[in-house]
């Protein structure tokens, strides 16, 4: 595969669609398809060959706004319309040619203005399962490019002048991870894309292995190129079977393309990818857990020094990245880094995917610009808080991040600022409540996954996090004392310093948080046996009844 | 060293072909442990002591290992599964919006905690992590068809019919 075949193929898909009038485009992310979109995909198939107009049907990854589901986009005219019925089908190839159906039409415009779309480029636009239609949006580009054009130092160098930072949530600099292993000594050295996103109420890493997966496999190969490494694995959560459906055909195409497997592009590379399953485990995120359940053992965690990057799956160097942070790859090598550099804020460079949830109007998958003002999100894209609720706190980070509060939606989202404000990036879940939500009881539930999800490995976060909710049991039942909540603070202290992975070390930032801006509610729990937001149940205060204690 | 031969299938049953066949594909790796153990929960529901020998002895890794990673994963399922399985997300963005409340519901109609099977073995009740559809929150699976937005009753209604069959 040479620069010119990949534009002849690209020519190809054009001309392929040039044939066509329309474009109806139906999102089929798993949002959507519980929502009837296979339905509707036929129905409009149907309705598209009876008409005798020249309309190509295309299934598509997520577009967006999953509140508004199931979408449909009729491009030329980027037509987008809500909540869409198979009965709707009709109407909506009738109205080709025409005038659009204003009851469907979705006005999100204010959804949209704000985000800014690099790692969602072609979510909505490709057929995840076609290879062509990546390609002929400038895919597999970067990588012929980095082959043929320019050295592995290269490559390094423009990614380390992009600024670009881990999108697993830590948010070490891409640039410098990759020298290390690519200065690493050893003829073998792995590549490793971390798909497990055990973050519950995330899911950006999902859509992207499901609507654009060769996006990711292009980014392993040039990191492949990079460092100097043959193989690849994608290490993906059992629990999403289309993502791994969607990877095993972007492989095999890739490879029946030659864009996978030996001498890629007549050059001296040779880069093929494996997929492995994991198993339910969220230490598995934690990058050596995640190594050693790919060599098939018990997924714990193992002190570091040394790193993967010096010693990592069987003993190789072996570099590490999130989905998104390999989706970033491509779009860095094609336009240079200093395209890259110039998005976002001082000390985070480009955008960043959120999954946004909870109590908010507009759910789905947002990519924004990073620096951008919290209020903007919840606002603007997201929609406000709806039900006439209050708007109460903004938790990102998932069970390693923390709570913040409605007074602070001033804040710019950056890695540092998160983290200054008790928080962190996270892998970019990204979870709403209101009112109706109460702090102590969020606090316990992310302690209760963290004490269930914790490997067991270490006393501080096997013992520890199984006292906290405890403890927090008691609080929640009424049976608290405001001297559990010094115990509390010491407890999560020696949990976050002691332990010996990133699952322990950051288990104690939830209730942290909750404490530092939410302590009223605990305090009114304690002394006043109330939960101001109803959730909790405080009948057993009455009966005075110690709280389950619960052994590590 | 003998070459080593693996063992021989532990019965005529199909299914252990297609276990066989992932193993096979990995040339009998020991890091095909994981590989293995889905392709048996795959094809068998689940993951009897008869399936963990012959996986393990297969792959020459030691019983002790085989059976620490499958009880170190919370994806593997040592019991047999009922007919149905209803299971309720309890992600982050689901619990916000009252999964607990669904899992109440359920246990109470089942009459059988998260994680079990009903004595007729007719229906399963699973808590998930979280499957990903947390912008359609609160989320359940029944028998793996992922449903958005669920109400208590509209859950209740599927329970009732799969109890009526």
């Amino acid at each position: 595969m040479t620069l010119e075949e990949l534009e002849l193929i690209a020519k190809g898909v054009h001309q392929d669609n040039a044939k066509y009038d329309y474009e109806v485009n139906v999102c089929m992310d798993l949002a959507c398809a519980s929502q009837g979109a296979d339905k509707l995909r036929e129905a409009l198939q149907k309705a598209a060959q009876s008409s005798g107009k020249k309309i190509l049907v295309r299934k598509t990854g997520c577009m967006g706004p999953c509140s508004s589901g199931p979408l449909v986009r009729v491009d030329p005219d980027e037509t987008l319309y809500a909540s869409v019925k198979d009965a709707n089908a009709e109407a909506i190839v009738n109205s080709l040619g025409g005038k659009p159906i204003p009851e469907l039409q979705c006005d999100l415009n204010e959804h949209f203005d704000k985000q800014v779309r690099v790692v969602l480029e072609n979510a909505g636009h490709i057929d995840p399962e076609k290879i062509d239609d990546y390609i002929s949006r400038d895919g597999y580009k970067a990588l012929l490019t980095a082959l043929l054009e320019m050295t592995p130092n290269g490559v390094i160098h423009r990614i380390t002048e992009s600024g670009l930072r881990g999108r697993g949530g830590g948010g070490y600099p891409t640039g410098l991870k990759w020298s290390t292993v690519a200065k690493a000594s050893g003829d073998v050295k792995y590549v490793v894309c971390n798909g497990d996103e055990g973050d519950p109420g995330a899911f950006m890493d999902r859509s992207v292995m499901e609507g654009d997966p060769h996006r990711v496999i292009e980014g392993m190969a040039i990191a492949a190129y990079a460092v100097g490494a043959s193989k690849g694995f994608i290490y993906v959560r059992a629990e999403y079977p289309v993502a791994v459906a969607r990877l095993t055909t972007a492989i095999r195409e890739a490879r029946r393309r030659g864009l996978l497997g030996n001498s890629i592009s007549s050059t001296a590379f040779n880069f093929d990818i494996e997929i492995r399953l994991g198993a339910g485990a969220f230490v598995c995120g934690e990058e050596t857990a995640l190594l050693a359940s790919i060599e098939g053992r018990r997924g714990t965690p193992k002190p570091r020094p040394p790193y993967p990057a010096v010693s990592g799956l069987w003993g190789k160097p072996t570099l590490i990245n999130n989905v998104e942070t390999y989706a970033n790859i491509a779009p860095i090598v094609r336009n240079g880094g200093k395209w890259f550099f110039n998005m976002g804020s001082e000390r985070s460079k480009g955008t960043k995917v959120f999954a946004l949830t909870g109590r908010i109007k507009n759910t789905g998958l947002i990519e924004v610009p990073l620096g951008i003002k919290l209020r903007e999100i919840i606002e603007d894209i997201g929609g406000g808080v709806p039900g006439g609720h209050k708007l109460k706190a903004v938790q990102t980070g998932g069970p390693s991040g923390g709570c913040i509060p409605a007074d602070m939606l001033g804040l710019g989202v950056s890695y540092d600022a998160l983290m200054a404000a008790g928080s962190i990036m996270g892998s970019g879940g990204m979870i709403v409540m209101d009112d109706t939500s109460c702090m102590v009881n969020v606090a316990r539930f992310f302690i209760e996954f963290c004490m269930t999800e914790s490997c067991g490995k270490c006393i501080p976060c096997r013992a520890g996090t199984a006292q906290l909710y405890t403890l927090l049991t008691r609080i929640c039942t009424g049976t608290g004392t405001l001297g559990d909540l010094e115990m509390i603070e010491d407890l999560c202290d020696t949990v976050k310093s002691a332990s010996l992975c990133g699952l322990g070390q950051t288990a104690p930032n939830p209730v942290l948080s909750t404490l530092k801006y939410f302590r009223n509610e605990y305090i009114e729990h304690i002394v006043h046996k109330r939960c101001p937001a109803g959730v909790c149940n405080m009948e057993a205060a009455v009966s005075a009844e110690p709280a389950v204690e619960v052994h590590a | 060293m003998p070459a080593f031969t693996p063992p021989p299938l532990p019965s005529d049953d199909k299914r252990w072909k297609i276990v066989n066949g992932t193993m096979r594909k990995n040339g009998f790796a020991r890091h095909a442990l994981i590989e293995t153990l889905h392709t048996v929960q795959s094809s068998f529901g689940y993951l009897d002591d008869e399936a963990i020998k012959f996986v393990a002895q297969s792959l020459r890794v030691p019983l002790s290992q085989a059976y620490g990673v499958v009880t170190f994963y919370h994806y593997f399922s040592l019991k047999p599964p009922g007919k149905h399985t209803v299971t309720v997300c309890a992600g982050t963005a689901c619990y916000i919006k009252g999964a607990d409340k669904l899992i109440a519901a359920a246990e109470q109609k089942l009459g059988v905690a998260q994680g079990q099977t009903t004595k007729d073995g007719n229906v399963s009740l699973m808590v998930a992590r979280c499957v990903g559809a947390c912008s359609r929150a609160p989320v359940v699976l029944c028998d793996g068809e992922v449903r958005g937005e669920m109400s208590g009753e509209q859950m209740l209604e599927q329970l009732e019919r799969w109890t009526v069959e």
